[in-house]
């Protein structure tokens, strides 16, 4: 197959002209407006609610609590298992919901009418090394085992002519996607419900919100049109769904409900912190002799969210002893989620660290070192790669970088009062797919695709336009798709990067169907297709380098310059790809440099809960952020030959920038984000 | 957010006459209106006074001062060609605030009057001896890191996060005021106290106080800039900041001088010692380390927060270096 080519978005009008319809947009008749309210302590119970006098306030139409438990059917999540129980797990846990004619009522109400008395209890929200309650999962998510040995790592270590052993630490932090979750739930006269949500997959929003509420599937449907970001944190309902949903039950109404930024630090999910160690042995010539990666993380008291952080090590290097490990504590803190690139992100800033030190020790180029170190079959598994060009990736970006002009000395480039330094570390993720489903009818002499994806931003109505056009041999003007509803054919959601190879597959093959039935209809069910698995080990890599500038006298860290060069298949929209290579750099540089949630033990929740106080890489932070790609074919993938290209680019950002400012200061800086107060103390 | 008046005054005395007990004057909202979505701010009325006729900037005659309306917006204050080559540290200083929107909306006055971001003041579900007298800190022993390193007390160790102020503290400002007693002038340094037993209080302004104009004197001969750390390239509240004026004679001796510190304390600091240190001295690299040194002993960093001593040290002396090397 050809490129595509960089066909421009095609609700790009609507957007920039506001007639995008966003979940809380929805002008649904006679809504009313819930606030939900959460708990101030961090571990106890509700002892007392009385809503006598929030009821009593003009406009108030209910209030919802474990008071009175609304009756739900089979909750998995019990982050989703609202107003049942007067137990609290973490602060910020929703306890009850006021609805009532306008936001301001019910938030006034909820602030100021509604009593709710606690017993609190002793909390504990500290994740350290040496927590006695830590214990090794036996799954990390989403099904990869919690430890894998392979070879001596000890003597592996022992034999080594070089060796690192340190710990890299990453704090929490927050997906901010710019629309606040919000969603409308409005129940019909026969017992089913509509949803509009701000969802990563309509389907599986379907799913778990009709098995939560004890709906049948068909009783329920999500419209989730146009989404303003989720970055993992709207990849599973979050419980204000079903606040919404138990709020018009009771109020006899649609509600609406729409967390505030503050509330979205608690409710909606964030990426684990992480405490790793990373011990490399390599041989004189600075071949491994042996890996050892494990990862210290956090979970709730509620379930268990393992995250799989150790899980890029067993792709990246070849070493004929591995071992990677997790260790868990269940807290009493919100349950950590998805936030892009799970695992590889925080796992990768640890694994190229600890390369760019064994690079030191051994006097050895950072790029040659990971040359040197390449496999030929995936390390932990040892099956084969479908196709794997991180060499290519490196070689590429060192000539276009300019690194072989690079003086590998620490500390020594000055250009006034900024120091300067260069760093490279490589990026990795899975190629994924998911069975989904699709339909392709002739209509209105065009072509209507109809498959329940998510468009976040990504550009995915866009892409699967293409594909479509692609594959019935048309032009994507005489295309229409229809994405966001989950009463369209049953889709995988917008997560693990995996949506263009999961959907596209249905997609392709729904307009194959079609032009094989005559031209009029065609239909697609990718379950089997997908579930006959693949020999190979499928995954994208990449390469990023960092040019960053330190001040001398303060520690301010900037970086004129990022490039990235990648290796994911096929690129099916070159403007689209770009796009999300560059997002994901930037949303890394901000991890570098400035991204943390930060908690007060005291207290127990996310101190600085809003986004004058979480920072996120602005304008100003971003000066030369380019991605290139490398053409890869790969037969073992999907029709259209890709790998997912939006988490990838967040894998390594941290690490390349890190590894510059060691090269820049001489100060290598092992616990994240790299700010001033850490490079003058 | 409660429920409550607005009103809009025609001239400044019928805006103290309508901001009564629970009211409080509006500028560009860009700080009360937040923290009132917070429920940190629960004014009854706002008096809005940012259509006063204080929107002008008024500059007297080459080597005279200025006169600044305190409705004057952020924006137009840093855009002001005379302001600009008057007192560049102080347009550079605005210019270094918020965002462009964000200055766009903002006035002088509300500018100075803006509250600290300590995160536990602007988080209502966490005691404050600011918000609540008596509640206690949890700030010293929880996240200071960017709070106080100088003049803190016991109750409160906040700083005050205005960039403008501290270029406004460093050029010896005048603060024009209307209440109602009555009219007075309140230097800068002098506006702004420190937190001491009453961390409630910000300002030495009395309820119902009204800034009308900052008066400037004319600038001493001498470079000046405005230097300002943090660890995002813009839209952040400042680590440490220096304004900084330096006036050096043809023999090399420092004639004019005027250091002023943010992000250190509960007001924008005057660094006096550091001044006094320099004067009639020698300029150069070992003197302004030495002044640095001078002021900064007076630091008490909490736990988490040394850093700063560090910073405002390299940053006095780097930017001094840069005004005269
Ligand atoms: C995200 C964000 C980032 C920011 N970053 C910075 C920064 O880096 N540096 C910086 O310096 N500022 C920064 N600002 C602050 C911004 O500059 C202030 O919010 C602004 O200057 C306040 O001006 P205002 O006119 O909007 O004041 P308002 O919000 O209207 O008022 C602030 C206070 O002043 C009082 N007040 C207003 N006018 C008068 C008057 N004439 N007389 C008496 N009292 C009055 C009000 O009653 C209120 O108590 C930031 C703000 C935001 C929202
Ligand atoms: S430092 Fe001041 S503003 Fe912050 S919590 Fe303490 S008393 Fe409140």
């Amino acid at each position: 197959m050809s490129t595509i080519g960089g066909m421009r978005r095609v609700e790009g009008r609507e957007k920039v002209t506001g007639r995008a319809t966003y979940a809380f947009e929805y002008a649904v008749e006679g809504a009313a407006y819930g606030h939900p309210v959460q708990a101030p302590i961090a571990r106890g119970r509700i002892t007392t609610i009385d809503a006598e006098a929030a009821l009593a306030v003009p406009g108030v139409l209910a209030v919802v609590s474990s008071a009175d438990p609304p009756p739900l059917g089979s909750v998995e999540d019990p982050e989703l298992a609202v107003f049942q129980s007067p137990q609290v797990a973490y602060h910020g846990q929703v306890v009850a919901v006021v609805v009532a004619e306008t936001a301001e009522i019910a938030r006034e109400a909820a602030e100021t009418a509604l009593r709710i008395e606690y017993q609190a209890e002793p909390h504990d929200v500290v994740l350290r090394p040496d927590h006695p309650r830590l214990y090794a999962p036996e799954r990390v998510n989403p099904a990869f085992p919690g430890r894998t040995e392979k070879g001596d790592v000890e003597a592996g270590l022992a034999d080594a002519a070089y060796t690192v052993d340190q710990t890299y630490t990453t704090p929490a932090l927050h997906n901010n996607p710019m629309e606040p979750h919000a969603a409308i739930a409005a129940w019909e006269p026969d017992g089913s419900l509509t949803v509009y949500d701000s969802t990563q997959g309509a389907t599986a929003h379907r799913d778990t919100i009709a098995a939560v509420l004890g709906l049948r599937q068909d009783q329920v449907r999500v419209i989730s049109r146009h989404v303003g970001g989720g970055f993992g944190s709207k990849g599973t309902p979050r419980p204000h769904v079903i606040v919404a949903a138990v709020a018009a039950r009771a109020a006899g109404r649609p509600v609406k409900v729409a967390l505030t930024r503050q509330q979205m630090y608690d409710m909606t999910g964030y990426r684990t912190p992480t405490i790793q160690r990373v011990r490399l042995g390599a041989d004189e010539d600075g071949r491994l002799t042996a890996i050892d990666h494990d990862a210290v993380e956090q979970s709730s008291t509620l379930k268990e969210f393992a995250e799989q952080t150790t899980t890029p090590t067993r792709v990246m290097y070849a070493a004929p002893a591995l071992r990677t490990t997790h260790h868990l504590v269940r807290l009493d803190v919100p349950t950590p989620s998805w936030m892009r690139a799970p695992g590889e992100c925080p796992g990768m800033f640890a694994l190229e660290s600890a390369m760019d030190e064994l690079a030191e020790a051994a006097g050895i180029d950072p790029v040659e070192l990971r040359v040197l170190n390449e496999p030929a079959a995936e390390p932990e598994s040892g099956r084969p790669f479908s196709s794997r060009n991180l060499v290519a990736c490196l070689r590429e970006g060192a000539r276009r970088f300019g690194w072989d002009r690079r003086d590998p000395r620490p500390g020594v480039r000055r250009e006034g009062r900024w120091l300067v330094g260069t760093g490279v570390a490589c990026s990795t993720y899975p190629a994924y797919r998911r069975p989904s489903s699709a339909t392709a009818v002739a209509e209105d002499g065009g072509y209507v695709v109809r498959v329940a994806a998510a468009d976040i931003g990504t550009g995915a109505r866009t892409v699967l336009t293409q594909i479509a056009a692609e594959a019935l041999n048309t032009s994507p003007d005489r295309v229409r798709v229809e994405i966001g509803d989950s009463d369209l054919p049953r889709a995988s959601l917008a997560g693990g990067s995996m949506g263009t190879a999961s959907w596209g597959t249905a997609v392709v093959r729904a307009c194959e169907a079609l032009l094989k039935n005559g031209g009029q209809e065609g239909r697609a069910d990718t379950s089997e297709e997908v579930a006959a698995g693949s020999a190979f080990a499928r995954h994208a890599f990449g390469a990023q380098f960092a040019e960053v500038r330190v001040d001398a006298d303060t520690g301010e860290v900037r970086v004129p310059r990022l490039l990235g060069v990648f290796a994911a298949g096929r690129i099916v929209n070159p403007v689209l790809a770009r796009s999300q290579f560059i997002g994901g750099m930037t949303m890394g540089l901000g991890m570098a440099l400035m991204e943390e949630s930060f908690v007060d033990p005291r207290f127990g929740d996310f101190l600085n809960h809003d986004l004058a106080q979480y920072h996120v890489a602005a304008c100003a932070d971003v000066q030369d952020v380019e991605a290139v790609w490398i053409d890869e074919e790969d037969p073992y993938l999907n029709p259209m030959g890709s790998k997912g290209i939006g988490e990838i680019g967040i894998v390594g950002t941290a690490a390349a920038i890190a590894n510059a400012v060691y090269h820049a200061t001489g100060r290598r800086v092992r616990d994240l984000p790299i700010t001033p107060a850490r490079l003058l103390s | 957010m409660r429920e409550f008046e607005y009103a809009r005054a025609r001239d400044g005395r019928e805006a103290v006459a309508l901001c009564e007990p629970g009211a409080r004057y509006l500028g560009g909202g860009t700080n009360l209106v937040d923290l009132m979505r917070l429920g940190v701010e629960t004014p009854a009325r706002l008096v809005d006074v940012s259509r006063l006729p204080y929107d002008r900037i008024e500059a007297a005659p080459s080597g005279g001062g200025a006169r600044i309306g305190a409705a004057v917006r952020n924006s137009d204050l840093a855009a002001h060609p005379v302001i600009r080559r008057r007192y560049p540290m102080l347009a550079r200083a605005v210019l270094s605030g918020g965002s462009g929107q964000v200055r766009n909306m903002a006035t002088v006055g509300g500018n100075l009057l803006q509250r600290t971001r300590c995160p536990y003041f602007q988080d209502v579900s966490k005691p404050c001896n600011k918000r609540h007298p008596g509640d206690g800190c949890p700030a010293i022993e929880g996240d200071h890191r960017n709070l106080a390193i100088i003049g803190h007390s016991d109750a409160c160790v906040a700083t005050h996060p205005s960039d403008m102020a501290v270029a406004l503290a460093a050029l010896d400002a005048r603060v024009h005021v209307i209440g109602p007693g009555g009219e007075r002038v309140v230097p800068m340094p002098g506006l702004h106290r420190l937190p001491g037993a009453e961390p409630g209080r910000d300002t030495v302004l009395e309820p119902g106080e009204l800034i009308t104009a900052i008066e400037l004197p004319a600038p001493p001969p001498g470079r000046s800039v405005y230097r300002k750390v943090r660890e995002r390239a813009s839209f952040a509240f400042a680590l440490v900041s220096v304004a900084a004026l330096l006036g050096v004679d043809s023999a090399g001796v420092v004639r004019h001088c005027k250091i002023a510190l943010g992000g250190v304390a509960h007001v924008p600091w005057r660094a006096a010692r550091a001044e006094g240190a320099l004067l009639g001295r020698t300029a150069g690299p070992d003197a302004y380390a030495a002044a640095a040194d001078a002021e900064l002993a007076l630091a008490r960093p909490l736990p988490r927060n040394a850093y700063k001593v560090t910073l405002a040290r390299n940053l006095i002396v780097a930017t001094l270096t840069e005004l005269a090397p």
